[in-house]
């Protein structure tokens, strides 16, 4: 016990410390612009912002359409306990997106401009209205959970009446945007390297989405099976597990008969830095998807849970190398991100961990107490009904 | 009835004249140190580069099917009929896709603004509204900048690489880049040794990314359809099996 309050004690720190540097770099991007907090330039005006909190972040929450499309679409009634912290999961991390956005557009008191100012033609047009409307399905889509807490239930019933529609729009509109996150790179066809520049880059950001949403939802599971005392539910993240290692194996194959067919194959071992970075990002996935097809991986928690983690960087890296690393060679300049912008991005996930702390505590998130766990050694934290924000577990 | 700017090289001498009649238009100091820049920012939307004893100048392209007005999602930038691509600041929410799009990096951002602006050389649009040339057409000593009707300019070009080939590196920067613009360039020598990317993409880029954007509808209807189909075969053998759970019992008993 004393071990979980000193570790407890610990991210309480670390939260205190990100949230002091965040809100301090918060302050300047806001006082003195962009320059003052950022490394972006005229050549390179899209950082980390953009790169790690809007593309890895949305990806990350893909979970939420997937799960939601298996249980109510497809009707496997056996994944619903994961269901309503996938769907939390991923409001907050789409509500998190729109956060740092904020602080990315140069005018965020004109981000409802979208709205009344059409550009059909633009992808980041259709992205702006597809988060808008996506955050309003996953906002109905956790309601239930609200209205049940303050027995609302007319607001209840009236949800469940537009649930099934509710649930086709919110596949439909993040099939949209997963992929169109990809599309938006579809105009940078002289200065997105050619490992990763290609007409497929919508498909493959689609996929590679749903794959690392069901990674996060692994990763999620064991998150709150140790911060709240719950089942880990491993039976089911088992055979999610088999279907994320089906997608990913499908994925990889897909990303090199791509290059064949654009004859690049060659640059595969050019030695330069991209070189590198690509099969970073491929051998992590390769190493998560490989994992996952092991049946001692998946019936073991912490196993799960580190080829979920290789799966999730695996993502990571590829988001990160379609939107930074990959620009820069054409760029003609090179971009580090200021300590300002990891800051900010830092506090962001931290809010990130504290609010579904602290949703979870009061709503009626998961379904049922703790059952047996199977092998790993649970630590109830939960117990403590902390008030106090930590950042996760 | 399109205007374009013709700029050839081999007439430049660098004298930065261009770069202070477009920059005192747009009412911002020039000075040594703003001269001294061989960049495009937001405090010099054209600029000179010194490459030994030859220049180029940089400034937008104005393509004919502009990226930077494609990609914009509140349609702040947009190809008049009269071939400038000009900017509306009122509309602009600062993502900055048109930068990160844009084939030649023109576009620059006031990032050390509070409210800032993107930032590019707009062919003098009022100007030539007026039937009056561009300012930096106007400040040029040599005739090295001009403008003029588009197709009189690309007709001006050929003459002067057809009259003296030998000083001529024969094509014209501008003409096929990014699927034609409405700025053509002249050199002596291949256009990347005075600075210009030689990478861009020679068809237009706009129809890149509408071909994923036409595919809109088709996700949302057969989407819909899809994903309701689904739901009725799955949610349909739950409902079957209820209405005969009961009856099949009772037929066993």
């Amino acid at each position: 016990m004393n071990l979980v309050r000193r570790n407890l004690t610990f991210w309480r720190v670390i939260f205190t410390l990100i949230m002091a540097g965040g809100l301090w770099a918060t302050y300047l991007r806001f006082v003195y612009g962009l320059g003052a907090v950022t490394n972006l330039s005229d050549r390179f005006p899209w950082g980390i912002w953009i790169g790690f909190d809007i593309l890895c972040g949305v990806g990350l929450a893909a979970g939420g359409f997937t799960i939601v499309a298996i249980v109510h679409i497809f009707n496997l009634e056996q994944f619903k306990p994961i269901l309503r912290p996938t769907i939390l999961t991923a409001f907050l991390g789409y509500v998190l997106v729109v956060v740092a956005l904020m602080f990315d557009l140069g005018r965020p008191d004109r981000i409802w401009h979208p709205m009344v100012m059409w550009n059909p033609h633009s992808v980041m047009f259709e992205v702006a209205w597809c988060v808008m409307l996506y955050n309003t399905v996953l906002a109905l889509e956790f309601a239930p959970a609200i209205c049940e807490r303050f027995h609302l239930e007319t607001a209840r019933k009236l949800i469940k009446f537009i649930s099934v529609p509710l649930v086709i729009l919110g596949v439909v509109l993040s099939t949209l945007h997963q992929s169109s996150l990809g599309s938006l790179y579809l105009s940078v066809p002289g200065k997105l390297y050619p490992l990763w520049y290609s007409p497929f880059l919508p498909v493959f950001f689609y996929i590679s989405a749903i794959a690392a949403g069901l990674a996060m939802t692994i990763f999620e599971a064991r998150h709150s099976a140790n911060a709240f005392g719950r089942s880990m539910h491993l039976p089911i993240l088992s055979k999610l597990a088999s279907v994320l290692a089906v997608i990913l194996a499908f994925f990889l194959v897909l990303r090199f008969n791509d290059l064949r067919h654009r004859e690049v194959l060659s640059l595969l071992w050019v030695p330069r830095m991209e070189t590198y970075l690509f099969w970073l990002e491929i051998g992590l996935s390769a190493v998560g998807a490989t994992m996952m097809f092991l049946r001692p991986v998946r019936r073991s928690a912490s196993a799960l849970y580190v080829a979920s983690l290789f799966v999730i960087f695996g993502f990571l890296a590829n988001r990160l190398n379609v939107s930074l690393m990959g620009m820069e060679g054409a760029s003609g300049t090179h971009y580090i991100p200021k300590w300002t912008e990891v800051m900010v991005t830092l506090m962001v996930i931290a809010i990130g961990f504290a609010v579904f702390r602290l949703v979870a505590n009061y709503l009626p998130v998961f379904d049922e107490p703790a059952e047996e766990e199977e092998e790993f050694e649970t630590v109830p934290a939960a117990h403590e009904h902390d008030f106090a924000l930590t950042a996760g577990d | 009835m399109s205007r374009a700017i013709l700029y050839d090289s081999t007439l430049c001498i660098g004298c930065k004249a261009c770069e202070e009649a477009c920059t005192t238009r747009q009412g911002l100091p020039y000075n040594d140190k703003v001269a001294a820049e061989e960049q495009t920012s937001a405090h010099k939307l054209t600029a000179i580069r010194t490459f030994g004893e030859r220049f180029s100048r940089k400034l937008c392209m104005h393509c004919d099917e502009p990226t930077c007005a494609s990609v914009c999602p509140v349609k702040a930038l947009h190809k008049t009929e009269l071939g400038p691509v000009v900017y509306d600041e009122t509309r602009c929410i600062g993502c900055r896709y048109c930068m990160q799009a844009c084939p030649f990096q023109v576009p620059s951002y006031e990032w050390t603004s509070r409210t800032p602006r993107v930032k590019k050389c707009d062919m003098c649009y009022d100007r030539q509204l007026a039937g009056k040339p561009t300012a930096c057409t106007e400040a040029c000593p040599t005739n090295a900048t001009i403008c003029g009707e588009h197709d009189d300019m690309i007709r001006e070009a050929r003459r002067r690489m057809a009259e003296k080939p030998n000083d001529y590196y024969q094509r014209i920067y501008g003409l096929r880049e990014a699927g034609g613009t409405s700025v053509f360039v002249l050199s002596a020598v291949p256009f990347e040794k005075i600075g210009y990317n030689t990478r861009i993409p020679q068809e237009s880029i706009p129809p890149l990314t509408w071909r994923a954007l036409s595919a809109v509808p088709d996700v949302v209807s057969a989407g819909s359809v899809l994903l309701g189909g689904i739901y009725w075969i799955t949610h349909r053998r739950e409902e079957v099996a209820k209405a005969e759970g009961p009856q099949s019992k009772g037929g066993r008993q």
